[in-house]
């Protein structure tokens, strides 16, 4: 009964791994992947002189690096800090505020956020004048260097409450006789976080940093493309937009396979890499 | 054992109860203020200066909306959409994964490994966009179904519920002469709510939110979606890359109300679903993700 379902995973999931054929191919589309003229490695040699490339890459790793750092600490400063909480409703309160932006598109979430930022009447822009530090409203999605905090900062809003449900499951799982012991000893409630919280939370916390990283390269291009504009394309250009952009309005589908293989490619690199340290370290693996 | 009251402990608590006030309100009040926003009257919103409650009320935003041919066709299909991908991937998991949780299972072990490997190894955006293209679906409404019918996550996720299950409940309904599919049915599925619950959760906020699929394959406009038709308001107010974004909400809406309204009753009317729906599922989500993480 499940074959057919298998099936269709395999066709959606596999089976486009039969186009990197087209990376080492003039392809074109009336010809086809079957019918069109074989021309080596000259799609890579264009690619590793291609400073749009390196730009891309850039970003992409830049973003990634940045998001998943924020994540990472501000999640395991949050478990710690909503895990002291004792009324039991007020936690559970804030847990499922937190949990509405993991919800909600990203096309909900640019478009809150290019509202929030926006110079006319945006709410940033008004209390900064309201405050008086700025005489003119900032052209905050416009500018360059600001693109990629902005985005960092986008996906911490999204993400932040949703990566601390592990986290709080660890901490709910703490031996709790380890705090009254600690009690005894006269610890105070930061000596606690410290010594017996954190601690408890480093295994499941490096497993999860591992596993981070070796995703670093799929976490997707949706943000990317809704938060960015042309003002700030040098910045929020990612692989996967590149590849996109090149195929479709160019028509150059090799050079976009040429691009998709390689993130793939490393992509699995990374994976590897990161199971065999995963495994070093002792922890479950990946695959 | 209470913990001794202390000075100290008291100014913690209120500090952090504070801190994490902040962060609530943080996180509610953008949504907060496009929903006064979407109800205020939208001549009236451009003087500024609304923040928690609408000035003039007004429900013409909203009567706008579904006034439009357009949008009100894409709030049906994405009803639609979300309705049917959600039940038809939802018995494909069922399936797969109650599969892979039998031990009697011959091809167990290499359906598990094809379902691990496909997390984490694809093909690329090209090659993808060049299959679907060559499948002959684009523009056309299974292509919002057919490719996420099976999802490797959510697959694991079920099948570490129902490895959690004893073994004596399948081994006595096997006894009693039923066979899989009743076992699945009558005895597996009953105790299996909770995950059920967490994937259909999954399932359905994936199809709600879906738009990638939309702006890639579907340019034919009697199949948009309402996700779709909201980015292409937010790529034409900001100078957005992205082709086809322009001439799409009617002239004639513009001149009745303004784009910053628009855009904040549409953000409200995507947003709201949700709401109404996942704080009911807490209890279950939290477990089916700690389930999965363990498991793994």
């Amino acid at each position: 009964m499940s074959v057919p379902f298998i099936a269709v995973l395999f066709v959606f999931h596999y089976l486009p791994l039969w186009g990197w054929l087209m990376a080492f191919q003039k392809y074109s589309i009336p010809l086809g992947i079957l019918g069109s003229p074989f021309i080596g490695f000259g799609q890579f040699a264009e690619l590793f002189g291609d400073s749009r490339f390196y730009q891309a890459l850039r970003n992409t790793f830049a973003m990634s690096g940045m998001s998943l750092i924020a994540g990472f600490v501000c999640a395991i400063g949050l478990a710690l800090l909503l895990n002291e909480v004792r009324s039991s409703l007020y936690k559970r309160t804030i847990q499922t505020i937190v949990y509405i932006p993991h919800f909600v598109s990203w096309v909900v979430i640019s478009n809150i956020v290019i509202y929030l930022l926006s110079p006319d009447h945006g709410p940033l822009n008004e209390l900064l004048a309201g405050l008086e530090v700025i005489g003119e409203p900032i052209y905050f999605m416009s500018k360059e260097k600001w693109f990629w905090v902005i985005h960092t900062l986008a996906g911490l809003w999204k993400e932040l409450g949703w990566s601390t449900i592990i986290y709080l499951a660890v901490l709910a799982g703490v031996n709790p006789e380890m705090y009254e012991a600690a009690d005894v000893d006269g610890a105070g409630r930061f000596a606690k976080m410290r010594r017996i919280s954190l601690p408890s939370l480093l295994p499941t916390a490096t497993l999860l940093l591992i596993l981070a990283v070796g995703q670093m390269l799929s976490t997707g291009y949706e943000s990317q493309m809704l938060l960015g504009n042309s003002f700030v394309m040098d910045y929020s250009q990612v692989l996967d937009l590149y590849a996109l952009d090149y195929s479709l309005s160019i028509g150059d589908y090799s050079y976009g396979v040429a691009i998709s293989m390689f993130k793939s490619v490393v992509s699995i690199v990374l994976v590897l890499g990161v199971n065999t340290i995963a495994k070093r370290v002792g922890q479950s693996h990946v695959l | 054992m209470r913990v001794q009251w202390t000075w100290g402990g008291a100014a913690f608590q209120i500090a952090n109860c504070a801190l994490l006030a902040l962060l609530g309100a943080g996180t509610l009040y953008p949504f907060l203020n496009l929903l006064a926003i979407s109800l205020n009257d939208s001549m009236d919103t451009v003087r500024g200066g609304i923040y928690l409650l609408p000035r003039e009320f007004t429900l013409d935003n909203y009567k706008l909306i579904f006034q439009n041919q357009r949008l009100f066709s894409a709030t049906g299909l994405s009803v639609a959409r979300t309705l049917l991908g959600t039940t038809a991937a939802l018995i494909a998991t069922t399936m797969v994964a109650y599969a892979l949780s039998r031990r009697e299972f011959m091809l167990r072990k290499l359906l598990n490994t094809v379902l691990v490997i496909s997390m984490y190894v694809n093909g690329g955006l090209i090659p993808y966009y060049i299959l679907i293209k060559q499948l002959g679906l684009t523009n056309t409404f299974l292509v919002y179904l057919l490719p996420g019918l099976l999802g490797a996550f959510n697959v694991l996720i079920m099948r570490s519920f129902f490895d959690e299950l004893p073994p004596g409940l399948i081994e006595s309904a096997k006894l009693d002469g039923a066979n899989e599919f009743t076992t699945l049915f009558r005895v597996v599925l009953p105790v299996s709510l909770p995950v059920l619950a967490t994937i259909t959760l999954f399932l359905s906020v994936g199809h709600w939110n879906a738009w990638l699929d939309n702006y890639l394959f579907n340019t034919d406009e009697s199949l948009t979606l309402l996700q779709y038709e909201l980015m292409k308001i937010l790529m034409q107010s900001t100078d957005q890359i992205g082709a086809g974004a322009g001439n799409n909400v009617d002239a004639e809406m513009m001149r009745m109300t303004t784009p910053q309204s628009i855009r904040a009753t549409m953000t409200i009317i995507v947003t709201i679903p949700i709401l109404f729906v996942y704080p009911f599922m807490q209890n279950y989500f939290i477990k089916g993700m700690t389930l999965g993480a363990v498991k793994g």
